[in-house]
């Protein structure tokens, strides 16, 4: 992600499109492009974690959950304003994505992918056993409720306010030893990378993106956050869009939200297909596809079509 | 040179001691646990109950873990598809009764449609990706579980569906403990399925390919062995003993729906970690101990309803790989750099 004239320009045109957008389209577009938004924030998150450390996580649907149970709590009791529980669930979920990075320190690989699997699926359970306070399957319910552009506006400010941050983070001494990390541990922590440091701060970042989806996700349900919302199909749509994405692009993580963000609602409008179990068969084989045709994500593609280009 | 041999013979009496750490106490351990189901059952006709049951919920946890530990030492992958294809080839078997097979042809016919379902999926999905990263293997059989749930919502849809029950209703009745049939039912066959997959590997020249393959891709193609082939068959083995676990699972809850395998896919990943993801002994003891201790606590532990015993059993996992990745019966992998 490190600047350039060129980036820069499209970095400006995505803005542009984006500030466009939500005056030429129906309103039921304008919703579907605040969830591509939110998917954008997830995946970058994810991308974090994944693309520059190399840890894999199927459990970001859990700090999702904790993002979006401290939004919906905190209207409930507190009236809270909606922007500034997504504060409270940044600072919280990245809390608890360190202490989540602990345990992980001792994982790697398959291991680590079936204990943020386990992850995934214990959040969840947990609303039903402490109803009174997390409002069991019911769910919890917001004081408020927003429309779709005030949505649209959150999700996509959020995105961006969060992208320059993870340039910001990234660019620099952090983000070279995040790759450090990923290349090789051992050489990384004879250059005197603090592994430990490092690999539970990418942790907590990433789950802190992950929570701030979260907060969006539950205002996007009409503010209601119940756990069959935040079920493992969730976090294994993060983990899709950040394979689809690849490493370290812009472009990259769009594709990978608009991939998990609208090919479900775009299949089933098509005409055979048009149904909910239609639409699963699409996306399994979509994601098949993508793995055996694209390596590296959408990021790969681009960078080869580069490649070809300058020989 | 002195000093190599007496490090060669640290390095054996080392890995000696290894094992003499590691496998008396959880032997020990499991005999305990053995000999306090037998005692507790004696006691209570209850805990009776609960532990045929259990250990019959455990049998086919374990054959969904074994599949899971057959698949990871062929091919280094974790199969989270692995539930949703025992899910659909249970779905066939229930096809091939409503055309008017009988029950066990249905059954016998639907593991060889499992066996080749494995293996053409090793061949056309898990190969081109199997060496590139953990990651990218890990969304393909994502991807493989989307799919097949959505392929078999859309056939069958997802209302319940009734199969015919493959013990009969008899119950038997052992002093005053009422068992039904379909526990020691369900219980044999699948552990009459897991032995002759072990018997398989252990005596066949079929068997000795594989674990080669397994274990030594380049030395075994040099020898002749056709790797290739022998991992794909085993995936088609992994297949086999998932369909197992889903037509055994069907009759334990009554019906068919497409949710039928998550919960048991999650029960046979704790029980394959538990066991050290390599050992398939491992796997199966591992599964068999969940299924029965799940049963009884959620029972006789007030503190953990039935809403908490996934999250138990995976604090336990996490628990068990923090202080021993290796699982109970894995030994540690020692990697160069």
């Amino acid at each position: 992600m490190r600047a350039r004239v060129p980036a820069l320009v499209s970095l400006a045109a995505v803005a542009a499109v984006l500030c466009v957008l939500p005056f030429t389209l129906s309103d039921y577009n304008v919703s579907l492009a605040a969830r591509v938004g939110i998917f954008f924030v997830a995946v970058l998150g994810l991308d974090i974690l994944t693309g520059y450390t190399g840890q894999i996580s199927i459990g970001h649907g859990a700090f999702m959950a904790i993002g979006g149970y401290s939004t919906a709590i905190l209207s409930r009791d507190h009236n809270t304003n909606l922007v500034l529980t997504m504060l409270a669930a940044f600072a919280l979920c990245f809390l608890v994505g360190l202490l989540v990075g602990l345990p992980a320190l001792r994982l790697s690989g398959v291991y680590l992918a079936l204990a943020t699997f386990a992850l995934a699926v214990s959040v969840p359970a947990l609303p039903l056993q402490w109803s009174r306070f997390l409002g069991g399957r019911d769910g919890v319910q917001t004081s408020t409720t927003v429309g779709d552009v005030w949505l649209y506006g959150a999700a996509w400010s959020a995105s961006a306010i969060l992208f320059v941050l993870a340039w910001l983070v990234l660019r620099g001494r952090i983000g070279r030893a995040f790759r450090a990390v990923r290349d090789s541990e051992i050489a990384a922590v004879a250059s005197g990378v603090e592994l430990p440091v490092y690999k539970t701060l990418a942790f907590g970042i990433s789950a802190a993106y992950a929570g701030v989806a979260g907060s969006l996700f539950v205002l996007a349900t009409n503010g209601f956050a119940a756990p069959d919302e935040f079920g493992i199909a969730l976090s294994l749509q993060i983990l899709i869009g950040a394979a689809v994405a690849g490493l370290g692009s812009l472009w990259g993580v769009l594709a990978g939200a608009a991939f998990v963000g609208l090919l479900p609602s775009v299949s089933s409008s098509v005409p055979v297909i048009g149904s909910q179990h239609g639409q699963d068969v699409v996306f399994g084989a979509a994601v098949i596809l993508v793995m055996l045709l694209l390596p590296g994500g959408f990021a790969g593609l681009l960078a080869q079509l580069r490649r070809l280009k300058r020989a | 040179m002195a000093s190599t041999a007496t490090s060669r013979l640290g390095g054996l009496r080392s890995r000696g001691a290894a094992l003499g750490g590691v496998v008396p106490p959880v032997s020990l351990l499991l005999l305990a646990g053995a000999a306090g189901l037998f005692v507790g059952s004696l006691r209570s006709s209850v805990f009776a109950q609960l532990t045929v049951q259990g250990l019959a919920l455990g049998a086919v946890y374990g054959s969904l873990a074994l599949a899971l530990v057959l698949v990871y030492r062929a091919t280094h992958v974790i199969n989270f598809a692995q539930g949703e294809l025992a899910m659909a080839t249970t779905y066939v078997a229930y096809q091939l009764i409503k055309w008017g097979l009988s029950y066990w042809e249905a059954f016998f016919a639907t593991l060889t449609i499992a066996f080749v379902l494995g293996t053409v999926l090793e061949l056309a999905l898990v190969r081109p990706v199997q060496h590139r990263s953990v990651i990218a293997a890990v969304i393909v059989t994502v991807g493989l579980f989307i799919l097949l749930d959505g392929v078999v919502n859309w056939i069958w849809g997802g209302d319940f569906k009734f199969m015919p029950s493959p013990f009969g209703t008899r119950v038997y009745h052992v002093g005053n403990v009422s068992i039904s049939r379909l526990y020691p039912g369900m219980f044999v066959v699948v552990i009459v399925s897991v032995l002759l997959v072990w018997a398989l590997f252990r005596f066949t020249k079929l068997g000795l390919g594989m674990r080669a393959a397994a274990l030594r891709p380049a030395e075994s193609a040099l020898v002749g062995v056709r790797v290739d082939w022998m991992l794909a068959v085993g995936w088609g083995l992994a297949a086999v003993l998932g369909a197992v676990a889903g037509l055994m699972a069907e009759p334990s809850q009554f019906f068919l729906e497409p949710t039928l395998m998550q919960p048991i896919l999650v029960y046979a990943f704790a029980a394959a970690v538990l066991g050290g993801l390599e050992s398939p002994t491992g796997a199966v003891v591992s599964g068999l101990a969940i299924g029965v201790s799940l049963n009884l606590v959620v029972q006789y532990v007030p503190a953990i309803t039935s809403e908490l015993q996934t999250p138990v059993a995976f604090a336990v996992l996490v628990g068990v790989l923090l202080v021993k990745p290796s699982g109970l019966f894995g030994h540690r992998e020692v990697r160069r750099v």
